[in-house]
């Protein structure tokens, strides 16, 4: 399973490879899929924007539209049988490792944990995004089709839909502006590979794993 | 200490059992937020109501104006057109035609003279959003349709927009509601642009998109013509809790 490219140009062998094509497409359909529902729900839901943007017809058509396209990515990435290395990261996402609660406290155990593939805060990111999908489409399709349903429960749907796009913003906000800080962590997603170098220092543990030395494994 | 063929690598695909390997929290956090979602969902009424009640007094206090931007007992301003109708108040006019005998342009100054009626009543969205206890004011539907005089032909009314685009329509009967205003205060101010001012239509029993905003016309008509949302599906008699697929008692 190691993905060592061994293979390319000698510069190239400094590199390892972190997210598989088919996760980077997955990354960043669902990624143009945010970005466009929180610049419509931002015109929707902010009337200073309304009233320079306007045409609210077209502007919720594309909002409604694309958050019922918003899971299909993801959900068609893990059931394809090329998304293993999918999977297997919503695996890797979807759990803390040995002491790695204590990274969310400041001080000396958090420098002494060895990390797997992903940090506890991108865990957390992920569990929060992940649901968050779900959430938003219920109760967008609630505002939406609101014809079955009380108005108690068309605004119990907007409370929550209007919530939860805060905890988008702030997610999705804190999200880019650490990956922006961390040029080679981008280019994992973006061009799939980090250097070996950056694996070693801050992945110590996955980096373990992919080169396959069993001596470097151990984690505490 | 772990065997080493445990490949700490290949967390994901061991079984939910092992302990050691951390337990497997994004199931549980998943599912947890997707329950706290909807939960929210069906007590977010009354938490959004206790959270008016609570932070009411707090935002109404805040000078920055950012508390605005939390969903809290706040307007969305909808518009269907590309920018911000707009209209000073000396230039505005009404213009009541139609199935009429005297068809009329009153101006703002002409409706301001008239008796005004104020009401306190709740702002609802068809889809959810909802306003607690807006005070309107403004002069009845009913007083103006009676300057004009409605003629036998007359059955029903159709409201225009200066927008340009937005139309909506009422029967005459509900048209002479004690609680249909032609509005120009909102929360005793003038009426601003964003919401529908100078003179926008207020019919408190149903649902917003019945508030025509940005009022230009009245014309009196001999049938019901349904305006702009209702063209897009939305029921033309929108009782609030009585209509769009739903028959529960008034609000």
């Amino acid at each position: 399973m190691a993905t060592v490219r061994s293979d390319r140009a000698p510069a190239a062998t400094d590199v390892i490879e972190r997210f598989d094509p088919l996760e980077r497409a997955v990354h960043w359909t669902t990624a143009a899929c945010f970005v466009i529902l929180m610049a419509t729900g931002a015109v929707l839901y902010i009337g200073q924007l309304e009233v320079i943007v306007g045409n609210r017809e077209i502007v919720r058509t594309i909002h409604v539209y694309t958050g019922l396209f918003l899971a299909v990515p993801l959900i068609a990435g893990v059931l394809l049988r090329r998304g293993r290395l999918l999977r297997r990261d919503l695996g890797r996402l979807s759990r803390f490792g040995p002491g790695e609660r204590s990274w969310f406290r400041p001080g000396e155990a958090r420098r002494a944990i060895r990390l797997g593939k992903f940090n506890p805060g991108q865990k957390v990111n992920a569990m929060f995004l992940g649901s968050a999908i779900f959430v938003m489409l219920g109760t967008g399709s609630i505002m939406h089709w609101f014809a079955p349903f009380p108005d108690d429960i068309r605004t119990g749907a907007t409370f929550v839909h209007d919530w939860w796009a805060f905890g988008i913003w702030i997610s999705v906000t804190g999200h880019i502006f650490l990956a922006t800080n961390d040029s080679e962590a981008l280019r994992g997603m973006t061009r799939g590979v980090v250097t070996r170098a950056w694996a070693r220092s801050k992945r110590p543990r996955w980096y373990a794993a992919v080169v396959g030395d069993p001596e470097d494994q151990e984690s505490s | 200490m772990r065997p080493p063929h445990e490949d700490p690598d290949r967390e994901a695909v061991v079984g939910d059992g092992d302990a050691g390997r951390g337990a497997p929290v994004g199931r549980r956090v998943f599912l947890g937020l997707l329950a706290l979602g909807a939960t929210g969902v069906v007590f977010g009424r009354e938490v959004a109501d206790w959270m008016e009640r609570v932070l009411g007094p707090i935002t109404a206090r805040d000078g920055t104006g950012l508390s605005a931007f939390l969903p809290v007992g706040r307007f969305r301003i909808y518009s269907v057109t590309g920018d911000l109708p707009s209209r000073a108040r000396d230039k505005y006019t009404l213009k009541v035609h139609g199935k009429v005998t005297t068809p009329t342009t009153f101006s703002y100054a002409d409706l301001a003279a008239m008796k005004p009626t104020t009401l306190h009543k709740d702002f609802q969205c068809v889809t959810g959003w909802r306003v607690h206890d807006v005070e309107w004011k403004g002069v009845k539907l009913a007083d103006v349709l009676d300057r004009v005089g409605v003629t036998t032909e007359g059955k029903a009314l159709r409201f225009t927009s200066f927008d340009g685009t937005y139309t909506e329509s009422l029967s005459l009967a509900q048209a002479r509601r004690d609680d249909v205003l032609v509005a120009y205060e909102l929360d005793g101010g003038q009426l601003s642009s964003e919401h529908g001012g100078p003179v926008r239509l207020y019919v408190a029993p149903m649902y917003g998109y019945k508030s025509c905003k940005w009022l230009e016309t009245i014309e009196v008509t001999d049938h019901v013509i349904p305006g702009y949302w209702e063209h897009l599906g939305y029921d033309v008699d929108g009782w609030v809790g009585r209509s769009n697929g739903r028959d529960d008692t008034a609000t």
